[in-house]
């Protein structure tokens, strides 16, 4: 299932600003990679070029390569909407279709894309909903408006609904922001069964949490507002948080400032 | 001491700067000035309040004399059984009674066409202006929108009279009328939806896009469906709005006394061209009876329609 | 957005995660399905411009040849006899007739239309708020065709004395001078307009009233202002260009309206003197141009009446327009 993305010197740009310069990394299949760095360095913009979504931002447009194994995600005639089928995300706040029932959130990539036949779909509902941790907790009630869940819950509903559609990588963008501690706690425990499918990639504000779930951990920064943001180094999470190479990145990790 | 300086009798005439203290403990007086505003502004306050709730009361006074005037002069009619059963053929405007089945067999139809039309027309515009419009073609369609929404219903009248009758020299008919209530039902439905539209958090839109979800589908299954109840108050409203026009009608769409269906030919029924039939002769109590009648008739449909619209937009609003 | 007024002053505020709607992105491809769709949407909208367009092509090509042959002067005569082989008119007395009666529905709406908003929106307890704010609303929904019947045969009868009071007590000044016309002036139908177009007043004053930003009422409240006060220096203030753009909308209903116009009309002889009382009678472009439907028999005598419809277009026209960039400059402030 997971995949490797390189990406090799990717610019990203809104209209004219230039919001992220010169990224290149390896992100590793199977693995959890965070994304840290203070607000505005671009690192939730760098995951969106990931699945192609910034291209719903108007202006939105980047230069470089992101491979996806060895399919290049921006050639020419590739389809942004085969793209975000690939690569799935989650936003930062749980986003629950509200028309929707539970049933039908977790099966709505499938709905939307046409997929009628009613025992594919219960199938898939049940290992996505088992796969989000959330099946013993609403099998009961599956037929219930999907926000009426608490915010975790709806949290492990947009996972179960972006794994549904069985896509190679899961994007994560500050997933646990609008959640309480436990809820945290359990997502962060999924990600951590996750990644034997996945490869996850994680965007956080919470250094505590890049260290608890990730792999490897990327820093970015930014020289100053109106700057583009830039990758500063990535490494096994280990050594980004006990010996970094770069001045910033301690600066960072130890609080000195973000 | 300071509350009885409140109540001090000749409060109102001590000017601002009066207020030093007698003696004793100075700021007091002048703490307790500043807790209760000075009688004159006290005074402009309460009239202030007396204002808003006479213009309210006011506003009412139409309103209830109105309906109270319909009620009581119509609501006669609508008891009689050949009211629903019955047509007005054959009954001259000093005969009693009648039916208004016709016409109003004939208003639903007649909207119900204007809104088959009008309806898809100004959906898409709203999705157009909202998920897709950017730039010169998206201002210039709302500009044109308003513009149209502020077309008197009697110059919608005489365009379609002018492109119907003049150019195309087709006769006047129930579909000419249906059409120049289409122009003026479009802006409204255009507006609300957009409105609705609106509304549709963004984080909707992009879980369907990383889901790998076309564009046009997730309009039209999460966005629209999201919107939906709003959307259908917004046509109802839009459909009381153009079933109570009568100047269309009048230029457009004779009125006959006689059972009608065909939009296409010849005479047309609906209400408001009865009420105008039997406005002529209203010094006649059979008439008058008779126009009250229908005028209440057509106000229960609109304030149904009002009615279903409202309780949709409350109950069928998504929960947050 | 007000459903009556059709135009808002909320229209491109951001919402309420401070982002815009999505526009202009590039979420659509090359899909069959977001083609059609799209080309729908795209088709729906120049269906729009159109109509608008050929709506004021129409009038004007239809509206020319009758102004060519036109023996009067179109805007400075006040006869009006299109038929024949010497037609002549001039809107004169409808262009008075029309903006004088608009005018008096402006001066009683906008005052009692923004004091029932302040009532909706400051003073009226909070359970009292909707069921209230519905009831002015309903004023919107009774059928014009009815105001047209309610004027006719209750409230005319009933203004009668009111207004030979009025004569009498100030017909020493020239627009309340008497002329003889009891029933249908233009002082009458400007007080049932006012009443017909007071709910659009309201309803989008109301809105920009709830808008005031709570910190500027916090603000005036905090230095110890009383209620009117606040609502002189904050409230007021903040939703002026609303109330401004709800009159120009308003007016433009009043402009154009036609059936309760055309029951209450007392049309003028030919030949009857001008006068500038509001106690005369005269028709509206409007009531003009319906109470002669019947009359649409050959090409130039419609396309008088097509003039006169012109004419009233583009007045709504200009007063829309003027509703419009007052709304586009307050949002423009706004943000």
């Amino acid at each position: 299932m997971a995949k490797r993305i390189d990406i090799t010197d990717l610019n990203v740009y809104y209209g004219s600003f230039k919001a992220v310069e010169g990224v290149s990394m390896t992100v590793e299949p199977r693995s959890v990679t965070a994304f840290i760095g203070p607000s505005g360095c671009g690192k939730s913009t760098f995951l969106r070029t990931l699945n192609r979504m910034h291209e719903v931002i108007p202006g939105g447009r980047v230069e470089g390569k992101v491979m996806l194994d060895d399919q290049d995600l921006y050639a020419t005639g590739m389809d942004p909407v085969t793209v975000r089928r690939t690569v799935g995300m989650v936003f930062q706040r749980p986003n629950p279709f509200p028309t929707m029932s539970i049933y039908d959130n977790v099966a709505a990539g499938l709905r939307l894309n046409g997929v009628k036949n009613k025992k594919t779909l219960d199938g898939i509902v049940e290992t996505s909903l088992k796969g989000a941790n959330l099946w013993t907790e609403v099998k009961d009630r599956l037929g219930k408006p999907g926000a009426g869940l608490s915010g975790g819950q709806q949290q492990r509903l947009c996972i179960a609904r972006a794994i549904a559609v069985q896509p190679q990588v899961l994007l994560m963008d500050e997933p646990c922001s609008a959640l309480d501690p436990i809820s945290t706690l359990a997502i962060e425990d999924l990600v951590n069964e996750l990644k034997s499918e996945y490869t996850i990639v994680i965007v956080t504000h919470n250094m505590q949490q890049a260290a608890r779930v990730s792999d490897r951990t990327a820093f970015f920064n930014l020289k100053a507002t109106g700057e583009p943001g830039r990758l500063i180094e990535i490494d096994d999470t280990t050594r980004i948080f006990n010996n970094p190479t770069q001045q910033a990145t301690e600066d960072y990790i130890s609080g000195r400032f973000g | 001491m300071s509350i009885a300086t409140d109540r001090r009798p000749d409060d109102a005439i001590v000017p601002d700067d009066a207020v030093t203290p007698p003696g004793g403990r100075p700021g007091r007086d002048a703490l307790a000035e500043m807790r209760s505003p000075h009688r004159a502004r006290a005074v402009k306050d309460v009239v202030a309040r007396i204002v808003m709730w006479g213009a309210f009361a006011l506003a009412m006074v139409p309103l209830v004399w109105i309906l109270w005037t319909v009620i009581g002069k119509g609501a006669h009619m609508l008891t009689t059984a050949t009211w629903w059963t019955g047509n007005q053929r054959n009954i001259n405007s000093d005969d009693f009674g009648g039916g208004a089945r016709h016409a109003i067999e004939g208003t639903l139809e007649m909207v119900g066409l204007t809104a088959l039309i009008a309806v898809p027309i100004g959906i898409l515009t709203a999705v157009y202006l909202v998920e897709y419009g950017r730039g010169r073609l998206a201002k210039a369609i709302s500009f044109t929108v308003d513009i149209l929404s502020g077309v008197p219903s009697i110059v919608a009248a005489l365009f379609i009279y002018a492109v119907w009758v003049t150019t195309l020299g087709i006769g006047r008919s129930g579909f000419a009328a249906s059409l120049a209530l289409v122009l003026l039902m479009i802006p409204v439905v255009v507006r609300s939806t957009e409105e609705m539209l609106k509304l549709v958090p963004n984080e909707l839109r992009e879980a369907s896009y990383a889901l790998g979800v076309p564009k046009w589908v997730t309009v039209v299954k999460v966005v629209l469906r999201t919107a939906f109840s709003g959307i259908v108050t917004g046509v109802l409203l839009g459909i009381a709005r153009v079933m109570g026009e009568t100047a269309p009608l009048l230029i457009l769409a004779p009125y006959t006394k006689n059972f009608q269906r065909d939009l296409f030919s010849g005479n047309f029924p609906t209400l408001p061209m009865m009420i105008n039939q039997d406005r002529g002769d209203f010094a006649l109590e059979t008439a008058a009876e008779r126009m009250w009648g229908a005028a209440l008739t057509l106000i229960i449909l609109v304030l149904l329609l009002n009615l279903i619209g409202r309780v949709i937009a409350h109950y069928g609003s998504v929960k947050k | 957005m007000s459903t009556l007024t059709g135009a808002s002053a909320a229209d491109e505020l951001p919402g309420p995660d401070g982002k815009r709607p999505l526009e202009g992105d590039r979420a659509s491809t090359g899909r069959l399905g977001d083609r059609l769709f799209g080309g729908a949407a795209t088709l729906s909208g120049v269906i729009v411009i159109a109509i608008v367009s050929l709506i004021a092509v129409f009038l004007i090509v239809q509206a020319v040849p009758a102004l060519m042959d036109n023996d009067a002067n179109f805007f400075t005569s006040r006869v009006w006899a299109p038929g024949g082989e010497q037609p002549a008119f001039g809107i004169l007395e409808f262009l008075w007739t029309t903006i004088s009666a608009s005018t008096i529905a402006m001066f009683i709406a906008v005052p009692v239309g923004v004091a029932v908003a302040l009532f909706l929106t400051q003073y009226a307890p909070t359970w009292m708020r909707k069921p209230a704010a519905g009831l002015v609303d309903l004023l919107a929904a009774v059928p014009s065709i009815v105001y047209g019947l309610w004027g006719l045969v209750t409230f005319g009868p009933f203004f009668k004395p009111v207004q030979a009071w009025m004569e009498g007590a100030l017909g020493w000044f020239p627009l309340f001078s008497s002329t003889g016309i009891s029933g249908g002036t233009i002082f009458f139908i400007g007080i049932v307009l006012s009443i017909m177009v007071l709910p659009i007043v309201t309803a989008l004053s109301r809105e920009v009233f709830d808008q005031t930003p709570v910190t500027h009422k916090e603000g005036a409240l905090a230095l110890g202002a009383t209620q009117w006060e606040m609502i002189r220096t904050a409230v007021l203030p903040f939703g002026r260009p609303g109330v401004i753009s709800a009159a120009m909308l308003a007016l433009g209903r009043a402009l154009g309206e036609t059936i309760a116009v055309t029951f209450l009309v007392s049309a003028l002889s030919d030949g009857t003197a001008w006068t500038w009382s509001l106690f005369n009678g005269g028709e509206t472009f409007a009531s003009k141009i319906a109470n002669n439907a019947a009359e649409f028999s050959n090409p130039s005598k419609t396309g008088a009446y097509i003039a006169a419809g012109l004419v009233l277009f583009l007045l709504t026209f200009v007063v829309n327009s003027i509703a419009r960039v007052v709304i586009e400059r307050r949002k423009a402030f706004t943000e």
